[in-house]
């Protein structure tokens, strides 16, 4: 093991991770969008939307974001869509992830009870004040479980962004080993990078679970 | 030129080789699939035991294999176990390490969760009208636990054929790479034949992993109490 070669390519590492985590970020941003608003196009049943969105679903969920990525970055191509790799990380994680993120808020929609908003109903709010006064709220509060795990799925997914040339971990460790035969040394830093990202955010995950299962809304 | 792409699909044995990565995803989904309910069964036998050491172990284990993406796994296991011990593993023979070593840590989640899920009461109704502790085993919890386990099993299968997308990363020659190949090969008579290629493999692995889910949907639909 060689500690002044690790030493030496610690910057490298940190500087993967923050393009890990802000391509991670970002992608987790949009598709909490997106599945906010497909898990909504199929609660209020809305015509065509409602049949857009399950199809989408299904064909995400039941594919590998690599051959996404694929298809994307050079697929694409061939028809004349061009597209950057950090932008084609960014539309797949959010592809993929979207569908996730809207089954997440599906079973928390689903949660809440038919009285909740028969009764906002009959104190005569609008749609649209249900959904911010009654519905999300009580939502969100049912998601946050499955969403938290979905943060943390995505994050482990963006390892596969090596692929389309981006520099993120994998790629730092795979041009270590490529370059210098330091396999060791590059896997330890790989292993530690990545530990030292998801376990935070791990723990923060299971914190916040059982905060809100204390919390326990309506019952 | 939309046309001389996918001609590609179709010539030669081109489809044929596709399919043959696809026999190989199988066979690895498989193999994977078989060897971690097996184990992940004990696994999860093991996580209900109250020895405070087995609990500390087996958590770790759970933990470390799932915060760790399995593409780092791959590569822990193919490049760092050749380094360390000498041991020269086939890309094959690592991914069924890694999908079994993987594989048995979630199962072994999903039996715990689904083994505690029974209620105090089922094993005390059961003694109570005479039943030996086998045949509450076999007769009251052993039903129930398995209409809970198999739905989330075969989501969990449906997780691992997607997996193995990532074993191209490690040199596997599996539908990626002979995708790749076939592309390579035709990079000058049929230049859009990336799209076409991509686009079969995308809908293959969504016709793989489709029906287990929808199958999965349903057995939970149907055995929900």
């Amino acid at each position: 093991m060689d500690v002044n070669f690790i030493v030496q390519h610690i910057p490298q590492y940190v500087d993967a991770a923050f393009l890990t985590l802000r391509l991670a970020t970002i992608g987790i941003f949009l598709s909490l969008l997106l599945g906010l608003f497909c898990s909504l196009l199929i609660y209020f049943k809305i015509p065509v939307g409602r049949q857009i969105c399950s199809l989408y679903i299904e064909l995400s969920r039941n594919t590998p974001l690599l051959v996404q990525l694929f298809f994307l970055y050079f697929g694409l191509p061939k028809i004349g869509v061009f597209i950057s790799s950090e932008a084609c990380a960014i539309i797949g994680l959010t592809f993929l992830g979207g569908s996730y993120m809207a089954e997440a808020f599906r079973s928390g929609l689903n949660a809440v009870e038919t009285s909740q908003i028969e009764s906002g109903l009959s104190i005569g709010l609008t749609r649209l004040q249900l959904i911010r006064y009654v519905i999300l709220p009580q939502a969100l509060a049912t998601s946050i479980p499955p969403l938290c795990a979905n943060f943390i799925f995505l994050i482990k997914e963006t390892s596969v962004f090596s692929a389309v040339a981006l520099a993120d971990l994998m790629y730092v460790a795979k041009d270590l080993i490529g370059l210098y035969y330091k396999t060791d040394e590059a896997l330890l830093m790989l292993v530690i990078a990545y530990l030292i990202i998801l376990l935070p955010i791990s723990l923060l995950a299971s914190f916040v679970e059982r905060q809100v299962r204390y919390a326990g809304f309506g019952n | 030129m939309q046309d001389l792409g996918i001609r590609v699909l179709f010539e030669g044995n081109n489809l044929l080789r596709l399919f043959n990565g696809l026999l190989l995803v199988v066979e690895l989904s498989a193999i994977a699939v078989f060897c971690s309910i097996i184990l992940g069964i004990c696994m999860g036998a093991l996580m209900t035991l109250k020895n405070p050491l087995v609990k500390f172990l087996t958590r770790f284990y759970l933990e470390f294999i799932r915060i760790m993406p399995q593409l780092v796994l791959l590569f822990v296991v193919y490049f760092g176990l050749t380094r360390l011990f000498g041991i020269d593993l086939s890309g094959f023979t690592s991914a069924v390490i890694v999908f079994v070593l993987w594989g048995t840590a979630e199962m072994g989640d999903l039996v715990r969760s689904a083994l505690i899920s029974i209620p105090q009461h089922q094993y005390d109704s059961g003694a109570a009208i005479g039943l030996t502790k086998p045949q509450i085993f076999r007769y009251i919890i052993v039903p129930q636990t398995l209409r809970r386990l198999i739905p989330l099993a075969m989501n969990l299968t449906t997780r691992m054929i997607k997996t193995t997308s990532l074993i191209v990363l490690i040199g596997v020659v599996e539908m990626m790479k002979t995708g790749q190949q076939i592309i390579e090969a035709n990079r000058y008579t049929a230049p859009s034949a990336a799209l076409w290629i991509y686009g079969t493999i995308f809908i293959l692995y969504f016709i793989l992993c489709y029906p287990v889910s929808l199958a999965a949907q349903a057995l939970e639909e149907r055995w929900k109490n």
